[in-house]
């Protein structure tokens, strides 16, 4: 080995160390701005319009239904939230719902099999986050939707497409720095 | 109060750990005893102020003080005394005044007992440990301050997880502390020999201990996650290829490497250059786990919360002390040159290997945990790498590891002779072979479990060998080999127990290789037949603790219709929380493991969902590796390192630190 070749070879950790350090740096950005989400689940339909579906509301509630014609040519970005009230994480998730509905983000729930009662008492008993609400008993719809289990949220921009997708509870976190950025992302 | 002088005792220890810093490392370059002398006061004075800060956020949390918010976040006065006293490092900020608490005392000890290291040589490590110190401290002090106040304070805390409520959870992070904390008293001497630019047989002498104990320590908490993840979670399984497990395992395997590589540089002054360069980079691997699993970047079950404000601060902290001293590496590395010279088969040149395929696994390892984030982050695409890619990426390196390692010790330095050593295995291999057939024959041809235990009867085996050989066993009369065995160096003693070790968590592995699983609806008085046995679902019941109700389940295991076992697994519900938790019922004999839990019940049909396995070997992951965590400490506590005065003490303080 030359003392060149030596010399070369000496600076490798540093230069391997130096190119992890700015891929880390781009990553930890991208998570500020909310470009990038490491803990989003892969989405066929990320980039694509949701499939077409027709739900029955849900009778007691004043919410009118759900389907695929209420999610074209929005006023700005809305959130979809599969979601059953014998969920647990549904109950962890539930105060930031009501917190985006309270603040006048546009909140759209599909009650994912689920027996109507059963999702009216909860509904009752915590509160009604959702402007438009569908339920999907035999879960048809949720599985052209590619939903991986509830609570499972997607966020689609004003033309319809949908852009993030979302598996488990929104906690306090995932809404700041996930739904929030993002919110303010595909406002335009 | 308290909190507020906890607060200031951590402001002070940054200002001593800025000047223990400065100072030595001035002193050493200028040749100024008494600059370099300040070292040691220093050290003192840094432990006892971030000792006091650590008993401050104790007592907030032992008399549940709800003014300060992280009390608040992750305690409550519900929990037993033994948890609040835990959670103290159960949460970032606590775990972060441990981490800098441990790194303090290593320096102490440092300081204390190396009075016949080179006086630069010891001013400059105290100095490196300084500099380490002042970045957690200022990265505590401004994105982690565990005693910020919350006025009004709220009735009481909110950190009553269940999961966490764990005595194997609670001593897991210490553990894997000493650990990392060893691998900055091994990069703190790396970097201090980078400016020295001397690297001798006496600065191997005081690196091998330190990593030997960091290693110890390191392989005992990786068991005790591995095992409360066995437990806890409840998936029957011990190792899932997380992130953050992965995270815990990379300082690991480069500390094997670098354990081996510092006694060819003690014994034989060569790969010199190599060991400092594995030194500074199991160090990286250390803070790089605490990045990933600080700063949300990884995706896991088990990280805590997610702060990209933290996470660059981890990442600026990295970048400055490992690409710093890959710097240093690159500048001063070319003075240090080998005087050892030695053949390619000879004890070195196993060593070499070793390192070799050692490095290859931790590439493996790497590569698998985080390619998906780069690729996410550049492509824009989500790729999963699972348990199959690195089960079949690290096994063909673990084969010929294990191959080498039987043969390693067994060589002579410098230049060795390959067909002794093979004539020497000829037991072990058939052994190996035997329990290959044997396995085989058992299992119904599962060949890779069979070649797992071939495997480990091997390594076991070679490591028994290398014992008779040592004592010349079978060779001599019995009464002479007994006084070789007391004679032998407990370093040999230590090797031999620690790869025997390995040995059992192989057999332990290619056991669970076999494990058997079943998911089964069943009702009150269903049976199921699995591995041989009859298990009885007897009927589900409620039960109330003091602060969770729960549905326990009574299983009664039978084998030909005698009562084995009555398994009672729970599902609990912890209404403050608003959590549930498994359970698990675990019958051990040290064989196998029965292993039973109740899953969701189903009110229509009376069913319950019930998860039963059989873990062939699962107590010997978790025996075997406090076997090679015991070769450790017994190699620690060898003539050579008790008796040349440098080493022995680093050595007998790594344990209370």
């Amino acid at each position: 080995m030359t003392p060149a070749t030596r010399r070369i070879l000496l600076f490798a950790p540093f230069a391997v160390a130096a190119a992890g350090g700015v891929a880390f740096y781009g990553m930890l950005q991208g998570m500020r701005t909310g470009e990038y989400n490491p803990r989003g689940v892969p989405s066929a339909l990320i980039g694509r319009s949701p499939p077409d579906f027709t739900l029955p509301p849900l009778e007691g509630v004043e919410t009118p239904a759900l389907t695929s014609a209420d999610l074209q040519n929005l006023p700005g970005p809305v959130i979809v939230n599969f979601w059953a009230s014998w969920c647990v994480p549904c109950i962890i998730e539930h105060p930031q719902l009501m917190r985006l509905h309270r603040e006048g983000v546009p909140v759209f729930g599909i009650a994912y099999k689920d027996r109507p009662e059963d999702s009216l008492r909860f509904l009752r008993e915590r509160g009604n986050p959702y402007r438009r609400l569908s339920r999907d008993e035999p879960g048809r719809v949720a599985i052209d939707w590619g939903v991986y289990g509830v609570p499972e949220t997607y966020l689609l921009d004003r033309q319809g497409i949908i852009r993030w997708r979302f598996a488990g509870p929104i906690t306090q976190d995932v809404l700041d720095q996930d739904i929030r950025p993002l919110l303010r992302r595909w406002a335009s | 109060m308290i909190a507020e002088l906890g607060h200031f005792a951590l402001a002070l220890a940054l200002i001593l750990a800025f000047a223990q810093t400065c100072l030595p490392l001035l002193g050493a370059q200028h040749r100024d005893a008494r600059l370099m002398a300040s070292a040691a006061p220093l050290a003192v004075g840094q432990s006892v102020a971030i000792a006091a800060s650590f008993a401050c956020l104790m007592y907030s949390y032992a008399i549940n003080d709800t003014t300060v918010l992280n009390v608040v976040q992750n305690s409550h006065s519900a929990k037993p005394m033994l948890y609040k006293i835990t959670g103290t490092w159960g949460n970032h900020e606590g775990s972060l005044i441990l981490w800098v608490l441990i790194l303090a005392l290593c320096g102490l000890a440092v300081a204390a007992f190396g009075r016949d290291l080179p006086s630069t040589l010891k001013a400059r490590v105290l100095g490196v440990l300084g500099l380490v110190s002042v970045g957690f401290l200022l990265f505590i002090l401004k994105t982690s301050n565990p005693f910020e106040r919350m006025w009004p304070p709220p009735p009481d805390g909110q950190g009553l997880n269940p999961i966490l409520q764990d005595i194997g959870l609670a001593m897991h992070p210490p553990l894997l502390y000493l650990g990392y904390v060893g691998y900055a008293v091994t990069f703190a001497f790396a970097v201090a020999a980078l400016i020295e630019g001397r690297v001798d047989a006496a600065w191997g002498r005081w690196v091998r201990p330190w990593s030997l104990a960091a290693w110890a320590f390191l392989t005992l908490g990786i068991a005790l996650g591995s095992w409360w993840a066995y437990y806890e979670l409840g998936w029957g399984g011990y190792w899932f290829w997380d992130p953050v497990e992965n995270a815990s395992l990379l300082p690991w395997l480069i500390g094997t490497a670098l354990l081996h590589s510092a006694i060819v540089v003690e014994k034989r002054e060569a790969l010199k250059t190599w060991t400092v360069l594995l030194a500074i980079i199991a160090f990286g691997m250390s803070l790089l786990g605490t990045f990933l699993v600080r700063s949300g970047v990884l995706n896991s079950v088990h990280s805590f919360a997610n702060d990209p404000e933290r996470g660059m601060f981890i990442l600026a902290l990295l970048l400055f002390y490992v690409g710093g001293a890959f710097l240093l590496f690159a500048w001063r590395a070319q003075i240090m040159v080998p005087t050892g010279i030695f053949a390619p088969v000879s004890r070195e040149g196993a060593i070499v290997l070793n390192n070799l395929l050692v490095c290859s696994i931790t590439a493996v390892v790497f590569v698998g945990t985080l390619w998906p984030m780069f690729a996410d982050a550049l492509f824009g695409a989500k790729v999963s790498v699972g348990p199959p890619f690195f089960n079949m990426a690290s096994f063909p390196l673990v084969v010929p590891l294990l191959l080498a390692m039987a043969a390693g010790p067994l060589m002579p330095w410098k230049r060795a002779q390959l067909w002794p050593v093979v004539q020497r295995l000829w037991a072990a291999a058939v052994v190996g072979l035997l329990a290959f057939f044997v396995a085989l024959l058992l299992t119904g041809e599962r060949v890779l479990p069979a070649v797992g235990f071939a495997f480990a009867a091997w390594t076991i085996g070679a490591a028994l060998t290398d014992l008779a050989d040592r004592t010349a066993l079978f060779r001599t009369s019995l009464s002479n080999s007994w006084a070789r065995a007391r004679g032998l160096s407990r370093a040999a003693w230590g090797a031999a127990i620690a790869h025997a070790g390995v040995g059992v968590v192989a057999a332990g592995i290619a056991g669970m290789g076999l494990a058997q699983e079943r998911l089964i609806a069943m009702a009150p008085g269903d049976t199921t037949q699995m591995a041989g046995y009859t298990w009885r679902l007897d009927g589900v019941r409620d039960h109330t603790g003091p602060n969770y109700t729960a549905r326990r389940a009574t299983i009664t295991v039978l084998r030909d219709g005698e009562v084995l076992h009555v398994m009672e697994p729970s599902r609990r519900w912890f209404p403050i929380g608003r959590q549930h938790t498994t359970e698990v019922s675990i019958r051990t004999n040290l064989l196998y493991d029965l292993y039973a839990v109740i899953g969701e019940e189903d009110a229509a049909t009376g069913k319950a969902v019930i998860r039963i396995h059989y873990n062939l070997l699962a107590p010997w992951l978790w025996i075997g590796s406090f076997i090679m965590a015991l070769g450790g400490a017994l190699s620690l506590a060898d003539r050579r390192v008790r008796i040349s005065a440098p080493a022995r003490k680093a050595a007998a303080q790594a344990a209370p630190a």
